[in-house]
């Protein structure tokens, strides 16, 4: 039965040209970033993939684009599991935001920010959720010190 | 009534330094303030219960306000998020106050070495007795609460002055 959900959602896919392969035992989709709402609804109200697990995001420091922003979604009638890549340059890290069809998304996309600095567009909310305020850079990118401190509490001497 | 004091040979009186007498009271009433934030606070449950049991040493009772406690016991790894409400909680405590560094990431960051994690808690308070390990054995700790005994009984302790 998911085989068959996951192949018809291959094909409805591949009719917009959007490249799917199974990979580790998911369906991953490749995306432009421009396609990323219209894709997700059509997973969401056409294939039922009604739970929102995971965004987050890979640096590949001196590729171009340099990032990849990873989407994990999951059916729960279906069980099957879908994972969307859309790619953004180091320069411009916007996609637009998820939250008017999963509420979820709003933290989920405030700890991609914090963590990467991916910025989410129509996302007004992103203030730090796991960092503190007036934490400079983003620490899960691969150019970040590994020994870089930023301590809130003067060290004794 | 008056009666006769009958002399037995029991000792009746004895003779001690005044530090000594604090220190010993003292190392018997540790009150620990449990600061626990991650996986060695399982090592914790087991050193203050039945089996290890600190109540042997005096310090079972944990007190859930600082202002009730003497010993802040730092269990897990200490973030630079949460180093200021550390640092309050420690201010919070009345003299005399020890503190105890329990496990390597209390103590030194462990193996942490990132953005997030302090690198040993007294990077930001003053640690007395630091507790090796990940996490640190029952007989670690309680090797750990008998040197902070002996720390405290050898000790100087200032409510001894030269008006008592």
């Amino acid at each position: 039965m998911p085989d068959d959900l996951l192949e018809r959602l291959r094909s409805r896919l591949a009719d917009e040209g959007r490249e799917a392969t199974f990979a580790h035992g998911l369906l991953a989709v490749q995306i432009p970033r421009e396609a990323l709402l219209d894709t997700v609804k059509l997973l969401k109200d056409g294939f039922g993939f009604d739970l929102f697990l995971d965004v987050t995001a890979v640096d590949w420091p001196g590729r171009d684009p340099r990032f990849d922003v990873v989407y994990h979604l999951y059916s729960t009638r279906d069980h099957v599991r879908v994972r969307l890549k859309t790619a953004v340059s180091g320069t411009d890290p916007v996609v637009d935001t998820l939250v008017p069809l999963f509420g979820a998304a709003a933290y989920m996309e405030r700890e991609c920010h914090d963590m990467l600095g991916i910025r989410f567009r129509g996302n007004d909310d992103l203030r730090p959720i796991l960092l503190y305020e007036g934490f400079e850079g983003h620490p899960l990118r691969k150019d970040y010190p590994k020994g870089r401190e930023q301590p809130l509490v003067r060290y004794r001497e | 009534m008056n009666h006769d004091h009958e002399k037995t040979g029991a000792f009746e009186y004895l003779t001690t330094r005044k530090d000594e007498l604090v220190g010993w009271a003292r190392k018997f009433s540790l009150f620990p303030y449990p600061f626990v934030t991650a996986c060695c606070a399982m090592e914790f449950m087991s050193v203050s219960s039945t089996m290890y049991d600190t109540d042997r040493f005096g310090a079972a009772l944990p007190r859930f306000s600082p202002r009730q406690s003497d010993l802040l016991m730092v269990v897990g790894t200490i973030t630079h998020k949460q180093a200021p409400v550390l640092r309050r909680v420690y201010e919070q405590m009345c003299e005399p106050k020890w503190v105890m560094a329990f496990g390597v990431c209390a103590t030194s960051g462990g193996f942490y070495q990132n953005y997030a994690a302090l690198q040993g808690i007294d990077k930001i308070i003053p640690v007395d007795v630091y507790i090796p390990g990940c996490p640190p054995r029952p007989e670690s700790v309680i090797d750990g609460i008998m040197q902070l005994q002996e720390k405290i009984a050898g000790s100087s302790h200032p409510i001894v002055n030269d008006r008592f």
